[in-house]
């Protein structure tokens, strides 16, 4: 190590995904560890915690609903077309409901709120790194992990169940428009579809994964907008590393959630 | 000559796949004003990183007030940084902060006075720096200098005993330098602040300095009191003085 001009092992081509991968999984789980440490005073920051809320939460609202608003009708379209000839419409209202509030709400609204606030987030904490706000902060005896990480993981777990919520609701609406509009389902025969085979804990597994992915959201957008570096062009790969990876781990731990609710807690 | 306040021996610092640092050793006593300068890229901004524990050096010492301050944990490190304060190159200022807020942050995080008092600092600080009455600006409306002076506001508001400078005129026109290079100099003489500021601007070095350190090669290339640092005979010394694209030192 001493001085010395000869290139390191990890630096030489074989090896530098596979290590990469290794760092990146053991930072991120270091920095879970500095969240979990710093949980309590960084939950006493409260003016920072809401403004989170805010910007997380209601800043998400209009894309969530309109998302939301158009899966529903576009999965009434579809259930209706496959259900023709075969299938009762009675039971439109029940498969919407069903993959509304398992799969579809939670996980749509994470991939898009992934996308808006996952790249925010990334791009701010970027821009604060490369600018030496982070430094700066740390220099001040000032944690950048209570002061910023902390108050977006909190509003981002808080606020994904919250968007899921309202997104259930609005695609099942939208289910409804289009059903009652134009495939001459009647409003009664949707509701009581609806109805039929409906169970709570269907929609509190949709609330337990999109607490999950609340915290992958905030988790990669601080993560990698913590270590860019190199200027403009940094900010940007560190926007769009946070966004891929949040995605990815949404659908992976999707699954992985899935099968621990489905096969063993709810079996 | 006192104790050393500040001691960085043989420290070495890769970053990538370049060695920075190669073996820098550096004394500084306590109230001493020091000037790092060198070629942009040459590893001046990370020495100071050191110095402060934001970075770590791969072999070496680094030590302040006899503390080794790479072994310090998050509490102790906290406590000796608030004992220092250091000027980013662009300032640093948080955005989504009003330039009072700025000046105040450390204040409202470290001490229990009431907010009253905190405005009473955040003033005077401002004023110390020539920026009375712009606590509710936001960092984006200023410009590059007065930026530099809020930012140095911020950092002297815990009253620090060591101020790490890291190319405190870069970007400044000689007016709002000279202020500045004043300002460093009127802060070590009255305070007795020891001072570490890396710059390539040689008329703030010679204002500013009681020694001149250049870093050259990952090294401490020469050393010397402004005087002799003007008159000196090495090549690489006199080139980088000079300010000439001729001779040992290679355009890069």
């Amino acid at each position: 190590m001493n001085g010395t001009d000869a290139e390191p092992l990890a630096e030489r081509a074989p090896f530098r995904p596979i290590l990469n991968g290794l760092r990146d999984t053991g930072e991120v789980l270091i920095l879970i560890g500095d969240v979990l440490r710093e949980l309590p005073m960084g939950i006493a920051k409260v003016p920072l915690v809401v403004q989170q809320m805010v910007s997380i939460g209601l800043g998400s609202m209009p894309l969530t609903v309109i998302v939301a608003l158009f899966t529903g009708a576009v999965a009434a379209v579809q259930a209706s077309y496959q259900f023709r000839d075969y299938v009762p419409m009675i039971y439109l209202g029940t498969v919407i409901g069903k993959s509304v509030v398992i799969e579809l709400g939670p996980v749509l609204t994470a991939l898009v709120v992934g996308g808006r606030v996952g790249a925010s987030i990334a791009a701010e904490l970027g821009t604060m790194r490369v600018t030496e706000q982070i430094d700066a902060m740390e220099t001040m005896g000032i944690s950048p992990t209570r002061y910023l990480v902390v108050p977006r993981v909190v509003a981002a777990v808080l606020m994904l169940p919250v968007l899921t919520i309202f997104a259930d609701v609005v695609a099942i609406f939208g289910g409804y428009l289009v059903a009652v509009l134009t495939l001459d389902v009647s409003g009664h025969t949707f509701t009581s579809g609806l109805r039929l085979y409906f169970h709570l804990r269907d929609v509190f597994s949709g609330l337990i994964k999109s607490f999950f992915f609340g915290a992958i959201i905030s988790m990669m957008g601080c993560y990698y907008g913590l270590r860019s570096e190199g200027g403009a062009e940094g900010v940007g790969v560190a926007t769009t590393h946070a966004v891929v990876a949040s995605c990815l781990l949404i659908l992976i731990v999707d699954y992985l959630l899935a099968s621990f609710l489905f096969r063993v807690l709810f079996a | 000559m006192p104790e050393p306040e500040i001691v960085i021996d043989a420290v070495h610092k890769r970053l990538g796949s370049k060695q920075v640092l190669r073996g820098v050793s550096l004394d500084i006593a306590a109230g001493e004003s020091l000037a790092i300068i060198g070629r942009s890229g040459t590893g001046k901004s990370v020495l100071l990183k050191h110095v402060v524990g934001l970075m770590h050096p791969d072999a070496g010492t680094v030590l302040v007030d006899g503390v080794d301050v790479p072994s310090l944990h998050t509490k102790e490190l906290l406590e000796l940084r608030k004992r220092m304060g250091m000027l980013f190159q662009g300032g640093a200022l948080f955005d989504s902060l009003t330039v009072g807020e700025n000046v105040g942050l450390p204040l409202r995080e470290h001490t229990r006075i009431d907010d009253n008092q905190v405005e009473m600092v955040v003033k005077e600080k401002l004023h110390l720096v020539g920026l009375e009455g712009t606590q509710d600006l936001r960092p984006s409306s200023l410009s590059g200098g007065m930026k530099k002076r809020a930012a140095l506001a911020r950092a002297l508001a815990l009253n620090p005993k060591i101020m790490l400078y890291d190319e405190p005129t870069t970007g400044l026109d000689p007016i709002t330098s000279d202020l500045i290079n004043r300002l460093i100099r009127r802060l070590q003489e009255r305070l007795g602040i020891t001072s570490i500021a890396v710059t390539h601007d040689m008329k703030s070095a010679y204002h500013i300095a009681d020694r001149i350190a250049m870093l050259h090669e990952g090294r401490i290339h020469a050393m010397g009191t402004p005087a002799e640092i003007q008159s000196s005979t090495d090549p690489a010394v006199k080139q980088f003085i000079e300010g000439s694209a001729e001779g040992p030192l290679l355009p890069t």
